[in-house]
């Protein structure tokens, strides 16, 4: 491309050897992360090359199961979403928060750890754009001014964050982004869901001297900011780049539409696998029915284990332990992930505010679906399914809610 | 949906630092034993600059830092006239207290803050103030009756009704002359009486219900153990004062005081940041649930 440097909004082909140009340029800058098969799962990691995507592997999604087999007409990102998430890497499981030393007999506070490279994520679906968004109100409610917080640390990633999005292609079952207006689409403007650059897989494409179909696959890229320019304008110093034609941009655009058909129909057939949570006054019905049997009933079957929590793109319990040295002389504030379904969550004077597997179970679903939109303007779920697949007994929040949706009981518990 | 605004409290003071986690040095100037396993410590921010642009409200807490230990909520109850010195009134009941109680004048501790919702004492100029408090609780208010003393004719009558388990568990029993003498009445009640004790047994919430009160222009701000606060909301509501006419101050376990560990969650409230002061009528329905 020997245009002048692409632009907000300029839309191009790129090819399997631009993809892997990709990660080297960002590479550059930036510690490139991006979903590779490990541990039996698709997880985020650091990628060297274009290699490690998970091409040739789809994942199989229900209720408390996760499966990964090999097909080989997949690509890269014809995965569904895996356990991890932005969160991992913008709010790490831990991180230290201060440190103190001890000279002299006396303690002091240390300065703060320099700053590590920033990050570019590849392969980021809507879902995943919402969660961020949503952890955004979390750690930088600051920057509104109403009197919270600005978190150094999450600012710091936040603000050096190159995002590559990639719209799905595919649907799991645990999947209900198109109910909870998170997705399917990655990007969406009106959602406030955006990247550095956009990635739409159109598939194997055609090319000389092989079968229709077996060509390189090609992706639609849409710039969305002037440093995804900067990178495209670098891939394009040494491949050549084609501004994507008219027949390439609908087919990109329609990919998000036909899942979303498709995600929609599934649910309303009612045989289908799918799934979805009507959002409909979700927190007046959840604080109006927090004496509900229903939070006996679940809690007979949760293990409290806190996979939900740590799976869940926006969960954001943290607490901070003291870890010193073998001298006793230095100490580190570790900030590592809570969760409500643990008993210290509520700790108070010896004993836990919550000290029944219903009381947490309530406190979570609550909190995610309720509590969100009081204190955050939104509620704290994306739809991701996260919290269904890797639930060990299969727990679903679409059917909880479902169920008290059913038979609300609305004399008890109240609206605050 | 169109939920109530969460608070109803004006801000307090802002926090020192824009890093949520970053704490100051501070040098203990004084030690007082208070009640049996209580004390209280005063403490001077050692950096100048910082002691001098520190600022707190009535009903606002610190957390108090001991490394290697942790980290604990503690109210601020002295006068908010004089921020340079800041007095803590502790109970050594965990990890962070205990070792709080075994330092001696001189030690270094790591604070930061101010936090939280303060008492309404701005709204409730003009009118009679009733402060209830459980035991300990008269901590948290003790920066605001401090505060009122000074600026006694901002307000009608002002009454403390004071309960504690036996006489040696009320709290600052050496300052009631001197806030009497600023105009304001002190009752005391104990659950179990020793043989020199001549004043009211029973619980607080009875002092309550014979406790002359004009119900339009009262308000009342209460501290104790959450079933003596729902006890004093309800009797207050016999004496015709509304939940919109209460005020409590919440204990929650905490620790980033910012709203973003999400561990001192009440309902959709973050105690720390909408708390710990809250009008009654924004947690009444709340209160009842079990294990919330």
């Amino acid at each position: 491309m020997s245009t002048p440097v692409p632009q907000i909004g300029d839309r191009v082909i790129l090819g399997p050897e631009a993809l892997q140009r990709l990660i080297e340029v960002l590479a550059v800058e930036y510690r490139v992360i991006g979903p590779m098969v490990a541990d039996g799962a698709v997880v985020l990691r650091d990628l060297a090359s274009a290699n490690d995507l998970p091409t040739g592997w789809l994942d199989e999604q229900e209720g408390g199961h996760y499966r990964l087999h090999r097909d080989e007409s997949a690509g890269p990102f014809d995965h569904v979403v895996g356990p991890h998430s932005l969160k991992n890497f913008l709010f790490p499981p831990r991180e230290p928060i201060a440190r103190f030393e001890r000279v002299d007999g006396v303690w002091e506070e240390c300065a703060p750890a320099a700053p590590e490279r920033p990050l570019a994520v590849i392969g980021m679906r809507g879902c995943d754009l919402a969660a961020l968004a949503i952890q955004d109100r979390v750690f930088l409610r600051g920057e509104s001014g109403d009197g919270g917080a600005i978190d150094p640390a999450y600012q710091r990633r936040r603000n050096g964050l190159f995002l590559v999005a990639v719209d799905c292609r595919r649907a799991a079952a645990t999947c209900f982004c198109h109910s909870t207006g998170s997705g399917p689409a990655a990007c969406s403007a009106s959602a406030g869901r955006q990247a550095d650059l956009a990635l739409v897989d159109l598939g194997p494409g055609p090319a000389d001297g092989v079968a229709a179909g077996e060509g390189p696959r090609r992706y639609e890229c849409r710039i969305g900011s002037a440093r995804g320019g900067a990178v495209i304008d670098a891939i394009a110093a040494e491949l050549p780049l084609w501004p994507s034609p008219p027949e390439d941009v609908a087919a990109a655009e329609q990919v998000p539409v036909d899942l979303e058909r498709v995600m929609w129909a599934r649910q309303g057939s009612g045989g289908g696998p799918g799934r979805s949570l009507d959002m409909e006054n979700i927190r007046d019905l959840l604080y109006s029915n927090l004496e509900h049997p229903r939070w006996l009933e679940v809690a007979d079957r949760c293990l409290s284990c806190t996979n939900c929590t740590l799976v869940c793109p926006t969960c954001f319990c943290a607490s901070v332990t003291e870890v010193a040295d073998l001298s006793g002389d230095a100490v580190t504030r570790e900030r590592h992930w809570a969760s409500c379904f643990s008993l210290d969550h509520a700790r108070m004077h010896g004993t836990s505010v919550r000290h029944t597997t219903a009381s947490r179970y309530r406190q979570w679903l609550t909190h995610k679906l309720g509590g969100w939109i009081d204190q955050f303007g939104t509620s704290g779920c994306t739809g991701c399914g996260r919290c269904i697949t890797w639930c060990p007994v299969g727990i679903d929040l679409t059917a909880e809610v479902a169920a008290i949706r059913e038979t609300p009981a609305p004399s008890t518990g109240g609206t605050p | 949906m169109n939920p109530l605004p969460l608070t109803t409290g004006r801000p307090g003071p802002t926090t020192l630092s824009a890093d949520p986690w970053q704490t100051h040095s501070g040098s203990i100037v004084a030690i007082r034993d208070e009640t049996p396993g209580v004390r209280s410590y005063d403490l001077s921010i050692v950096d100048a600059a910082v002691r001098a642009r520190y600022a707190f409200a009535p009903g606002q807490f610190n957390m108090l830092y001991l490394p290697g230990i942790g980290e604990a909520a503690i109210s601020i109850s002295s006068d908010p006239a004089t921020p340079q010195l800041l007095t803590h009134t502790v109970r050594a009941v965990g990890n962070v207290t205990d070792a709080l109680a075994r330092l001696v004048v001189g030690d270094r501790i790591f604070l930061r803050g101010p936090y939280g919702k303060p008492w309404p004492l701005e709204d409730l100029a003009g009118g009679d103030l009733i402060f209830v408090a459980g035991g300990l609780g008269l901590a948290s208010q003790r920066a605001a009756i401090l505060d009122v003393a000074h600026h006694r004719d901002r307000f009608g009558r002002v009454t403390i009704l004071h309960g504690a388990k036996t006489p040696s568990g009320l709290l600052y029993p050496s300052e009631y002359a001197a806030w009497r003498q600023a105009g304001i009445d002190v009752d005391c009640t104990v659950d179990a009486p020793d043989s020199a004790w001549t004043g009211a047994v029973g619980l607080v919430t009875e002092l309550l219900a014979k406790l002359p009160l004009e119900p339009s222009k009262s308000g009342i701000l209460c501290c104790g153990p959450d079933p003596m606060m729902a006890g004093v909301a309800k009797g207050a509501a016999k004496r015709g004062l509304g939940p919109e006419r209460v005020w409590m101050s919440l204990e929650r376990n905490m620790s980033c005081a910012v709203g973003q560990c999400g561990l001192c969650q009440f309902g959709p409230y973050f105690v720390c940041l909408d708390g710990p002061v809250f009008r009654y009528d924004r947690i009444e329905k709340l209160l009842g649930v079990r294990c919330l």
